[in-house]
């Protein structure tokens, strides 16, 4: 005679859904990258600090810290878009360069006003990309293959409509007033202290209508926790600019820029079909997403982005150069990676690239301050690069195990 | 009771290979039909030809009594006919809300912007609707078991308001307790009047869940079972050819001598029919 087990019970009990939405876990995860990015940026900060007598950290420093971020940011944020869907653009660094010398080319040889200038510089970025998202999406090139070959193909442009010259000194006092000058206090402390307001009336009014609809909120702390490291971190930042000569406008811009696009990417129905399109294009198409056309919109935003990173690169050497940076590429790609956006596609917030990019350019700034070589920081930024793409790797592996 | 869906006189020919000859097909409210076959019979084309993926070359597709034409997928879709296919057409990277709304979402008026608690209520609502039990709404499906995401994917159907929906081999790949969901799910679809279409190689799930059984061979449909009345081993007979006992609609002209196969062929009921020759 056997002993009758009981057998294994095939019905789950029924749970309730424990708290969710808004916690402070998705929103490191979600929105700031992995809190061990954070981490490692404060220990290389302190390191650098403790090593150049307290040099790092001063509030000038720091100032020229995010001055220099800038263009990589920005190039960064355009890499994030086309990442999110899955593909790569390897043209953007050109294109950057391209739309600063077209800007630059209206203003000195065309005499445009510099408002117009800038708009035509950001157009042209607009038509690469859409170029480049058109070859992608419509042919079904790769997207690793077709953007080499564009960025070729621009730097050709690029040097041709520099000839006979390879750089063009910028004369307009407007553009380049974009890196050099600083936001009025009023601005520089109202636009952040009114974005933060804003964020915060979101979460309390997000709180409370769900509460009302009988859907789950976090518990309070939570909710005061996520209003209130958006509070101390912009409080802190704002701090130091204001130590020093006030919050840089091209810092404001970018900051701006990334702003928005996160808003676009987290709160509307275009960011959630990007995301969707990442993680699986054929059942988004089937979903009723037209996905090729979301491609080339998205390819052409990212140019955009980096016609924008142009137009800073510009602005601060006042010119426009043929010569095209070598690592803005990879930086950018890196900074995008850093914070935990995904080779793959589909994972990572726009906010990633402000991690991303103080790491790479806190690492150059650092190891500039110790005066070491271009050698050494290659090396480093190699390494940092791979351990991120690494971490990227072993992400995925676990979800998709989990997913079986 | 009506069907809500029939097919009469569906042919369909790829090249020279006639895949579908003359194959009526219907569903009604309240009523989960099986569908069966060995591979190549001809069940990926109906079911693609039911959700407007094939046109047929002859054939009426009627919905209510009423002859309508579907000649794509959204045809079929905007008449309420959904299909679930294997893949399950899920994103990986999206929570459970995103994907019952994906290319669907609601937004906050006529702005762009997400609706996030309308339809996390909602989704809420369906997953309760169907006694679909997940941890929180608001994990990744990939963080979700097969049968979990198998839910997901029907309860995605039930969100478009589908009437009939068809599910391409819903149990395979899943372990016992989550085949167990899977068909609780199935019943409660129908407990909700909707016509469930379920293609299966598994024969133990179908009569476990299934009302009807149409049986399809070599492109024909060659018998339809109520299951009450019927034994596997009929319904293997009628899969490989080997037909004996009483057929709802003998008419079909089978010309596979009888015996041929032996009806007790066990490879057959083990549910693997990819080892058939």
């Amino acid at each position: 005679m056997k002993t009758t087990v009981a057998p294994p019970q095939t019905e789950q009990p029924p749970a309730p859904a424990p708290a969710q939405g808004l916690s402070v876990g998705s929103f490191f995860r979600q929105d700031l990258g992995q809190i061990p990015v954070a981490a490692a940026l404060i220990v290389m900060a302190l390191y650098f600090n403790a090593t150049t007598d307290n040099l790092f950290l001063s509030s000038r420093n720091l100032n020229f810290l995010t001055i220099q971020s800038c263009v990589v940011a920005t190039v960064g944020l355009g890499a994030i878009m086309v990442l999110l869907l899955g593909e790569i653009d390897l043209s953007l660094a050109v294109v950057a360069n391209l739309c600063g010398a077209v800007m630059c080319l209206l203003s000195v040889n065309a005499h445009f006003p510099w408002w117009l200038a800038i708009l035509s510089g950001l157009f042209a970025g607009l038509v690469v990309g859409v170029i480049n998202g058109i070859v992608v999406a419509l042919l079904r090139v790769p997207s690793f293959i077709v953007t080499l070959a564009a960025s070729l193909g621009y730097q050709g442009l690029l040097l041709h409509i520099l000839y006979p010259n390879t750089t063009l000194i910028i004369t307009d006092p407007n553009l380049k007033g974009i890196a050099a000058s600083y936001l009025p206090d009023y601005l520089g402390i109202g636009l952040p202290v009114l974005a933060v307001a804003v964020y915060a009336g979101y979460i309390i009014f997000t709180r409370v209508q769900r509460q009302r609809m009988g859907l789950s909120v976090p518990p309070i702390w939570q909710t005061a926790l996520s209003i209130g490291l958006p509070v101390l971190l912009v409080g802190l930042v704002l701090w130091q600019f204001e130590n020093y000569l006030g919050v840089p406008l091209m810092v404001a811009l970018v900051v701006g820029l990334i702003a928005l696009f996160w808003v676009i990417l987290r709160f509307t129905t275009f960011g959630r079909h990007i995301y969707a399109i990442g993680g699986n294009a054929e059942a988004s198409r089937r979903a009723g997403i037209n996905v090729n056309y979301l491609r080339i919109v998205v390819f052409g935003l990212a140019s955009m982005l980096a016609a924008a990173a142009g137009i800073f690169q510009s602005s601060r050497s006042a010119d426009a150069d043929a010569a095209v940076s070598p690592t803005l590429l990879l930086q950018a790609i890196a900074a995008a990676v850093i914070g935990g956006v995904s080779l793959f596609g589909g994972r990572g917030s726009a906010w990633a690239v402000v991690m991303g990019t103080l790491i790479i350019a806190g690492l150059e700034n650092g190891l500039d301050l110790k005066s070491g070589g271009t050698d050494t920081k290659f090396m480093v930024e190699g390494v940092v690069l791979i351990l991120a793409v690494i971490i990227d790797a072993l992400i995925r592996r676990r979800s998709t195990a989990a997913g079986r | 009771m009506e069907p809500i869906l029939q097919l009469h006189g569906i042919n369909k020919t790829f090249g020279a290979v006639q895949a579908l000859r003359n194959v009526d097909f219907e569903v009604y409210p309240h009523e989960v039909v099986g569908l069966v076959g060995d591979n190549g019979a001809g069940k990926s084309t109906l079911i693609k030809i039911i959700a407007g993926v094939y046109t047929p070359d002859s054939g009426d597709y009627l919905v209510d009594n009423k002859k309508v034409s579907v000649t794509r997928p959204q045809d079929a879709t905007n008449l309420g006919i959904e299909t679930v296919y294997q893949d399950l057409a899920l994103c990986d990277n999206l929570d459970v809300v995103s994907n019952l709304f994906l290319g669907r979402e609601e937004t906050a008026g006529r702005t762009p912007f997400l609706n996030s608690s309308d339809m996390e209520r909602r989704t809420l609502d369906v997953l309760r609707q169907l006694d679909v039990k997940i941890r929180s709404v608001h994990v990744p499906v990939s963080a979700l078991s097969g049968g979990q995401r198998q839910s997901i994917a029907v309860a995605k159907t039930i969100l478009r308001n589908a009437r009939i929906v068809i599910l391409d081999e819903p149990t395979a790949a899943l372990g016992v307790a989550q085949t167990r969901q899977v068909l609780n799910l199935i019943k409660r679809l129908r407990d909700q009047g909707l016509g469930v279409v379920v293609i299966s190689h598994n024969l133990a799930d179908v009569f476990e869940v299934v009302d009807r059984v149409i049986v399809m061979r070599l492109g024909r449909r060659v018998a339809s079972f109520d299951i009450k009345s019927t034994t596997t081993e009929q319904v293997v007979a009628a899969i490989t050819g080997a037909e004996f006992g009483e057929t709802l609609n003998g008419s079909s002209g089978l010309n596979a001598p009888v015996g041929s196969v032996p009806a007790t062929t066990t490879s057959d009921q083990s549910g693997n029919g990819n080892n058939q020759a």
